[in-house]
């Protein structure tokens, strides 16, 4: 980071409001990293807790209300605060080096995005200390989120609404930024698969969102103000949640692992010193999976009673993704076959990823088979499925990106030994959790229940995952250890370290704040590794050096987020006495306070002159 | 010279655009005007409402390629997305619809 030395000399307090006031997107990589990588860890405590109670039969480590509490937040922590950001910080801090930009599109909107994603995950986790957890699950059907007494669903509705907000911003920025803001030369068919991928998941972002929204405000006005969307004795209809919610859930988990691939994309290649097998083809599945996803959300619902008609449409269209998916898969082994493979950690995560990944879609089309998901639905079995495919593809793709990037994030290589103890420890620790868990959802058992029978058969199982989880939480301690250590002791590397394909790597170590001096000019895919084929160190620069334009630093982002995460408490106990709404709108006055004074300040950012950028260069 | 012919088409086309535009612009508030005539005319509901959704539909089509200029080079991305969009809408709102009411 160029201000690593600069922070050094700086105080806590001036850190501090550098952070809060960044638009920068190397900045804000960070600061994703390190709200994702909290919830992540809170996400794994709650997981611990779960495995805990799941230990032995008719355990009582936690009640059977908390258990729901923890089991909900577990997933929805993982999904919404930790998947989703930790990806967005590896977007944020690759993306516009891999397109040859200065920054992103909108850089006060991108701060925003992170600010919104952080209060409502804070709203959300508040409820722990306000009467209790949402307990509805975080697929939260109806009726049951409508009837669950207390606050904790409202928690949910008014956290994720405001998280979502978030994203859906951060999804606009990217499309905007890479249609708009690529170097010179830099077609659509050389952009680097990371970038393709994070085109695509934009677009589905955009596309996806908007359906959780108007989920989330039907669900809000059912319980906070009195309507009956999801109602049946009002005349409403329960099952539209489900339709809304799998609308936006099924595109979400290829929101979460196209970017995954990308990662995957541009690990392997680097290290197997090859470009990438197929291309082409790997785009068009890209674009092909995204369009796809679209079409299948009812497969989450194959027992919900929707027919033989509609249960046969959305079981063929879902095997249908299996074939992209599966052109992916083999041109990641083509990628590697006669390559010169040098194996690291980021490398150990891909290939990990490849044989888990692959046996995750293998359960998936089993699940996508309409008949035999009434025997899967609601089991272990579609646990183990989806932890497969989330845990086996997203995880060790955060993990790659982060071995891979970190030198480019903070301008050193994460230690190797460490990082080898912590991939196989998780990586054994991951199969024995999930592997037993297919066989325990064949025998029965089915998920989401607080405790087991004795003498069923379950206990040996059980115990196994248990011992799996605590393996995997010793490999992402080791992986924190790893961080602590790099930063102390490590050692600044080169710009390169991994001689690499891609516009990122052709940016010395430190990152300076604008990125690049020059823009440079791309004369084809994998534009760094063009030109060392032509025996030159860097890319020709596309314009005269000149004056730079950067963007301010601002707080309205900060603020404008903290206006509506007081507003959410106003929203949600307002039920319990009218007082409250004084809150919700000092709140809210806060949130459109900021916007308008955003919107008639003028804020035309700052020039770096081209005499300074001279002057650094010596 | 090269640069003069040049000069000559962009004047001759931007001036068959205009005209394009005028009588577009002329044929939306015709359609606007039947819209409205529609409605309070005491026509049947069930023949009116589809009516008005077809002239809507031909009015976006008429704005997006007379006035916002999607048919000329460089809009492809924007073209892509917007079907990509609706394509998805409209395969969302049908599977829904069917799913939940019939
Ligand atoms: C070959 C590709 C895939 C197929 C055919 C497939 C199919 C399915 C089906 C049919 C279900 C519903 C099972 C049931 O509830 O009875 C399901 C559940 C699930 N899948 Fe997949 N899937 C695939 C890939 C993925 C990927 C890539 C992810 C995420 C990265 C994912 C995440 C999930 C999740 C989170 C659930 C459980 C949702 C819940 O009920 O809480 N799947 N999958
Ligand atoms: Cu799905």
């Amino acid at each position: 980071m160029s201000s690593t030395t600069m922070t050094q000399k700086q105080g806590f307090a001036a850190t501090l409001w550098d952070y809060l006031t960044t638009v920068d997107h190397k900045k804000i990589a960070v600061l994703y990293l390190i709200g994702g990588g909290f919830f992540f860890i809170l996400g794994g405590l709650e997981a611990l807790a779960i495995r805990i109670q799941l230990i032995q039969p008719n355990n009582d480590f936690v009640s059977n209300g908390f258990y729901n509490e923890i089991m909900t937040m577990h997933g929805t922590t993982m999904i919404f605060l930790a998947a989703m950001p930790l990806i967005f910080a590896l977007m944020n801090a690759v993306v516009p080096l891999q397109i040859g930009a200065r920054d992103v599109a909108f850089p006060f909107l991108n701060s925003l995005g992170f600010w919104l994603f952080a209060f409502g995950g804070i709203l959300l986790n508040c409820s722990w200390f306000l009467g209790g957890a949402p307990d509805a699950g975080w697929t939260a059907y109806a009726p049951l989120s409508v009837v669950s007494p207390g606050h904790g669903v409202d928690f949910y509705v008014l956290g994720l609404q405001i998280s979502g907000a978030g994203t859906l911003i951060a999804g606009i920025n990217f499309l905007v930024t890479i249609i708009n803001m690529r170097a010179p030369g830099m077609t659509y068919m050389r952009m680097p698969l990371f970038t393709w991928t994070t085109f695509v998941v934009s677009a589905l972002i955009l596309f996806a969102f908007p359906a959780l929204t108007i989920g989330l405000f039907l669900l809000m006005f059912d319980r906070l103000f009195g309507s009956g969307f999801f109602d049946a004795s009002l005349g409403g209809n329960s099952i539209i949640w489900e339709h809304l919610f799998w609308i936006f859930g099924h595109p979400e988990v290829y929101i979460l692992i196209l970017p995954a691939f990308g990662v995957f994309s541009e690990v392997i290649p680097t290290f197997s010193k090859k470009r990438l097998f197929g291309y082409t083809a790997m785009v068009f599945a890209t674009v092909l999976i995204g369009f796809l996803g679209f079409m299948v959300w009812a497969h989450h619902m194959f027992t919900v009673g929707m027919g033989p008609a509609a249960n046969s449409i959305f079981a063929v269209a879902t095997m249908a993704i299996a074939v992209p998916t599966g052109i992916k898969i083999f041109n990641w082994l083509f990628t590697l076959w006669g390559g010169n493979i040098k194996i690291n950690s980021a490398m150990l995560w891909s290939l990990g990823f490849i044989p888990s990944f692959t046996i995750g879609g293998m359960t998936g089309v089993m699940v996508a088979t309409a008949p035999a998901d009434y025997q899967y639905h609601d089991s272990y079995f579609v646990v183990a499925h989806f932890h497969y495919v989330i845990v086996g593809g997203v995880v060790f793709a955060i993990f790659a990106g982060l071995h891979y990037w970190w030198p480019k994030m903070f301008g050193k290589i994460l230690n190797e030994t460490l990082g080898k103890i912590t991939f196989w420890t998780f990586f054994f620790g991951f199969h024995l959790t999930f592997m037993i868990q297919h066989f325990l959802g064949l025998m029965g058992m089915p998920r989401r229940y607080a405790v087991y029978l004795p003498n069923q058969e379950l206990e040996l199982g059980n115990v196994i995952s248990t011992i799996g989880a605590f393996l995997m939480a010793f490999g992402a301690i080791v992986f924190v250890i790893n961080i602590i250590v790099t930063t102390t002791k490590g050692e600044q590397v080169s710009g390169d370290p991994w001689n690499g394909r891609t516009l990122e790597w052709a940016i010395p170590n430190p990152v300076p704040h604008y990125n690049f001096k020059q823009l440079p000019l791309v004369r084809g895919l994998d534009a760094l590794w063009i030109e060392k084929t032509e025996g030159r160190k860097e890319l020709a620069p596309a314009e005269p050096l000149d004056d730079i334009h950067m963007p301010n630093p601002s707080i309205l982002p900060f603020v404008m987020s903290l206006g509506l995460f007081i507003a959410g408490f106003g929203f949600i106990y307002q039920v319990d006495h009218p007082s409250w709404l004084i809150v919700l709108f000092i709140g809210m006055g806060i949130t459109l306070g900021t916007m308008f004074i955003r919107s008639i300040k003028d804020d035309h950012g700052h020039h770096i002159h081209k005499e300074d950028l001279d002057e650094e260069a010596r | 010279m090269a640069e003069n012919t040049n000069l000559d088409y962009q004047k001759k086309k931007n001036k068959e655009e205009m005209k394009q535009q005028v009588i577009t612009f002329a044929l939306m508030i015709v359609f606007t005007i039947i819209a409205f005539a529609m409605v309070l005319s005491d026509l049947d509901k069930l023949f009116v409402v589809p009516i008005l959704f077809l002239l809507a539909v031909v009015q976006v089509i008429f704005q997006l390629y007379y006035f916002m200029h999607m048919s000329h080079k460089g809009h492809e991305m924007p073209a892509f997305m917007m079907y990509g969009g609706i394509f998805a809408a409209f395969l969302t709102l049908l599977g829904l619809t069917v799913l939940v009411w019939w």
